[in-house]
């Protein structure tokens, strides 16, 4: 990443210039409506072309992304993208069609989405999928909506409660509130599994089902899983996966076996579409027979050899007005059809082992709360170093002054100034081993000379930025006159 | 054959189990009860990138791709001018390979082109302030509606009958979780229901045709509820922004601005609003703060109102949104500046109307409504729109969006800067000749 002098685009901008050129009118010209109809002024940054790519392009050197170095950012799942996907996604074929083309004008993209479903529903073990959530939250929210639905098409309009493991993402309680169910919180116990006895005395006719992250978000599968999915049946409630974690399970555990009745996918996670510095996503909801009449609409159907978009018998409803964010499903399909099945087990088995890996190695100075063998994800504490005065904040900054994106810190809550590393398979073991060494001089320089951990980053871009300020006085845009 | 995205060769997959002092990989997934382990999947067999390069250009050609045709169809996706430099840009991978941007002193990139995202978005909208974005249109229409929801403590919600259908359908679907009911109202309605949270409107409405919105602004206001308008960017080169007759919430399909179809996705939600609005606003927003050497940077800000922080508390359960869509929308209205979006539009609404007039001119042809519209118009056609569009289609034409559940033997043609003078004619003559 480059340090260098940065400007917005109204310091560059000068009158009467341009980044783009328009052809002349070609048809003769209509009359315009009169001015007081018309708009009176738009002030927009005037750019010349080459200008405006030394702008962005000076942007980009001042941000960070896999392609730049490893990205242990847990529970996101940041691999490798392959490069050929995007090409693909680019085909004109799939670039350059309308979603209301009729059917027979798009047959290729309809049986590109057909597929897809099928293979998802195979993947996680499930009978049915809906690809039209736009990312992971929004799949929730549909997963919820058909938890709602369901209960009330039998009558059971008094389950309104959904209940949450405590390490849950914040995805969790905030879909359940969004779709008026009241969230119960379920701790988990020492071993961090969930605690049975909880969810025992909180299942009952009033609540709707349990939303479960499997491995949960501490990097840990619960032994006890069959148990937990005949505790929440037997008491008539639903068992709803978030699929964030599905990295670790890849080819290897189907979610439907697990006793999972609906389960959301993050394609620009597990399935290798790039985040885009923060989307576009893509999250799919896989569900169990006895659900899917309840699934988004639209699907895609095949009768005989035709492809066609349909809407399920009683449709939780539209959540976009298009069918979902097609270009990233063309490179998730692609991603799934280079792997096969043992190419996708292979992932699983790689991020694992190199998470345990990592595990083992700083296990001897970061403390490590729950001292299992992770999946996927290791959740280390940085209450050691805390001890000393340095924060986990602190052995972030400090690892980006490494070359290194930091792990997600502070997540999940549920564990004392958390780090939480997940390097996924498409990293060496050379990655790994000089990561672990930063990250072992770091834990020295904890010790030995904390002011310098307190005032880490020192060789980015900027330097620590003051977070407090900015939500105190907000300054969200520039004005342009 | 070892996989080129899995780096760990044999050798050090050993090296590593013994440092882990594991036996085998099983022994890593031990937690996981046998029955669940190593179930077979039933999956296609691995292909090679040459091999998956050919199948899949082979399955795009067999759709009809829009640069192989005339388009004339709209309803919310619009095919306009997608200028070069766009995909050089957001082709950079320091950008797309990136995660959302927590850690900000590494991600200022995409922090800075985010803020200038809600800056130009403002500037555009004649808005005070604007989120990162959400999904798309309709998304952060009902996001819309959910907040006026909030801020009003109300729970009816009124909507033109003239919002596009597919928006008033998301609008439902978001509405039912908070128990919101949703109130269709006609064009020239003359009040508001009891106790509305807000009136959503749509400029120009889905039919093309620009709505009485100052007026719609009174009544709404008039009740105590919110405006709400879904607005289209490329037609604000030309008319008036929402900020400018009383939004007091304006959103918009972002896709316009510099990205292609994409079948639909993605595409972009622009959220605005009024600043005093600020805490009930969904989804992320990036603020410009200094560091602790005193120089300009940016990063994420009033995250207390986010699902990450406030969880069942949060303003919406939103978390990766369309970053790169926004990226590219940013450019676009960069690279485009003032004098090139008054252009667009201007071809937009100049090559409309000719279209329009010369189709109302041909026997059994007429204009369905006789308001002032921007780039989309509904014309009533002599028969069946369908049948229509597939005579169409022979003639490398692909026609509007057939609306005769709305309004009889109804079309609703969509022209942008996109079609020549020659494609018009050509669809002019082709339904001359039906």
């Amino acid at each position: 990443m480059k340090k260098n002098k940065h400007y917005l685009l109204p310091d560059i901008s000068r009158p009467g210039k341009v980044g783009c050129q328009l052809p002349e009118l070609d048809v003769p010209a209509a009359e315009l409506p009169p001015r007081e109809k018309l708009r009176q002024e738009l002030t927009l940054p005037e750019v010349s072309e080459a200008e405006l790519v030394r702008h962005f392009t000076s942007l980009s050197r001042r941000n960070y992304g896999v392609d730049t170095g490893f990205y242990p950012l847990g529970s996101c799942t940041m691999k490798y993208n392959p490069k050929w996907h995007e090409d693909i996604a680019r085909f004109p074929g799939f670039q350059d069609i309308h979603p209301y083309q009729p059917a027979d004008t798009v047959p290729g993209a309809l049986q590109l989405m057909f597929e897809l479903q099928e293979l998802l529903a195979e993947i996680t073990g499930l009978d049915a999928t809906s690809l039209t959530p736009m990312a992971g939250a929004q799949g929730e929210l549909a997963g919820l909506l058909m938890v709602r639905a369901y209960h009330r098409s039998r009558g059971e309009d008094r389950r309104r409660k959904i209940l949450v493991p405590d390490s849950a993402h914040g995805t969790n309680p905030a879909t359940a509130a969004m779709c008026g169910f009241e969230v119960k919180t379920i701790p988990s116990n020492g071993d961090g599994n969930l605690d049975l006895k909880s969810l025992v005395s909180l299942m009952n006719e009033e609540s709707a089902a349990l939303t479960l992250t499997m491995p949960t978000t501490l990097g840990l599968f619960d032994p006890r899983i069959a148990e937990i999915s005949a505790i929440v049946h037997e008491r008539g409630g639903l068992l709803i996966g978030d699929g964030a974690n599905l990295n670790s399970l890849l080819g290897k555990v189907k979610f439907g076996d697990l006793g999972f009745d609906c389960v959301q996918l993050n394609l620009h996670k597990t399935f290798s579409t790039p985040h885009g510095g923060g989307g576009p996503g893509s999250g799919p909801v896989c569900v169990k027979a006895g659900l899917a009449d309840f699934l988004p609409s639209l699907l895609v159907a095949k009768d005989k050899k035709r492809y066609q978009f349909t809407s399920p018998p009683i449709t939780i409803g539209r959540l976009g007005a298009a069918c979902g964010n097609f270009g990233v499903m063309v490179k998730a399909y692609t991603y799934i059809h280079s792997l096969g099945a043992e190419g996708l087990k292979e992932v699983s088995e790689n991020a694992v082992l190199n998470a345990n890996y990592i595990k083992e190695k700083l296990k001897p100075y970061y403390h490590l709360p729950y001292d299992r063998t992770c999946m996927h994800e290791v959740v280390f504490s940085g209450k050691k170093q805390k001890a000393r005065g340095v924060a986990t904040l602190d052995i972030a900054k400090r690892l980006l002054d490494y070359g290194f994106h930091p792990p997600t810190v502070y997540f999940p809550q549920v564990v004392e100034e958390a780090i939480m590393i997940e390097p996924t398979e498409t990293e060496s073991k050379e990655t790994l081993d000089a990561f672990i060494e930063a990250m072992i001089e770091i834990a020295r320089e904890a010790e030995q000379n904390p002011e310098l951990l307190h005032h880490a980053p020192h060789n980015t871009p900027v330097r620590r930025l003051d977070e407090a300020n900015a939500a105190r006085k907000p300054n969200l845009r520039w004005k342009m006159k | 054959m070892p996989s080129p995205y899995i780096p760990n060769t044999d050798q050090d997959c050993a090296t590593m189990l013994r440092d882990i002092g594991a036996g085998s990989i099983d022994e890593l997934f031990q937690d996981i009860p046998a029955p669940f382990r190593d179930v077979p999947f039933h999956l296609p067999p691995p292909l090679t990138e040459l091999e998956l390069r050919e199948k899949l250009n082979r399955r795009s050609r067999q759709n009809a791709s829009l640069d192989n045709y005339a388009c004339f169809l709209g309803a919310g996706y619009y095919r306009h001018f997608v200028p070069g430099v766009i995909g050089h840009i957001t082709g950079r991978s320091e950008f797309y390979t990136a995660y959302t941007p927590y850690q900000a002193e590494a991600s200022q990139g995409i922090l800075q082109a985010i803020y200038e995202y809600q800056s130009l978005v403002c500037q555009l909208a004649g808005m005070e302030i604007s989120n990162a974005g959400m999904y798309d249109g309709s998304s952060a229409a009902a996001e819309a509606a959910l907040m006026a929801g909030r801020i009003t403590g109300r729970k009816n919600v009124a909507v033109l009958s003239s919002v596009n259908p597919r928006y008033r359908e998301v609008i439902g679907t978001y509405g039912r979780g908070q128990d919101l009911t949703i109130h269709e109202l006609p064009p020239d309605f003359k009040g508001m229901p009891n106790e509305s949270a807000c009136l959503v409107v749509q400029q120009p409405n889905f039919f093309g045709y620009f709505e009485e919105v100052k007026r719609c602004a009174e009544i709404a206001h008039g009740a105590g509820a919110l405006l709400v308008v879904i607005f289209d960017p490329i037609s604000l080169g030309l008319f008036p922004p929402p900020g400018s007759y009383g939004a007091d919430i304006a959103v918009a399909e972002g896709q316009p601005l510099g990205n292609p179809l994409n079948f639909g996705g993605p595409g972009l939600g622009i959220f605005t609003c009024r600043q005093e609005h600020l805490r009930q606003m969904p989804g992320r927003v990036v603020g410009r703060t200094t560091d602790a050497e005193g120089q300009t940077g940016f990063v994420l800000t009033m995250a207390t109102r986010e699902q990450h922080i406030r969880r069942e508390r949060a303003t919406s359960n939103i978390c990766t949104n369309e970053a790169l869509v926004a990226l590219a929308a940013t450019v676009y209205l960069a690279a485009m500046g003032k004098s090139g979006l008054r252009r667009a539009a201007e071809l937009c609404y100049h090559k409309a109307h000719y279209t329009a007039e010369a189709i109302s001119k041909l026997k059994g042809y007429s204009l369905a409504f006789k308001q002032p519209f921007f780039k989309e118009f509904v014309i009533r056609c002599p028969q069946s729109p369908e049948k229509i569009n597939r005579i169409l289609l022979k003639e490398k034409i692909i026609g509007g969006l057939d609306v005769s559940h709305l309004v009889d033997n109804g079309m609703l043609l969509c022209v942008t800067e996109m079609n020549s003078r020659q494609e018009i004619d050509r669809l002019v003559s082709a339904l001359r000749a039906l």
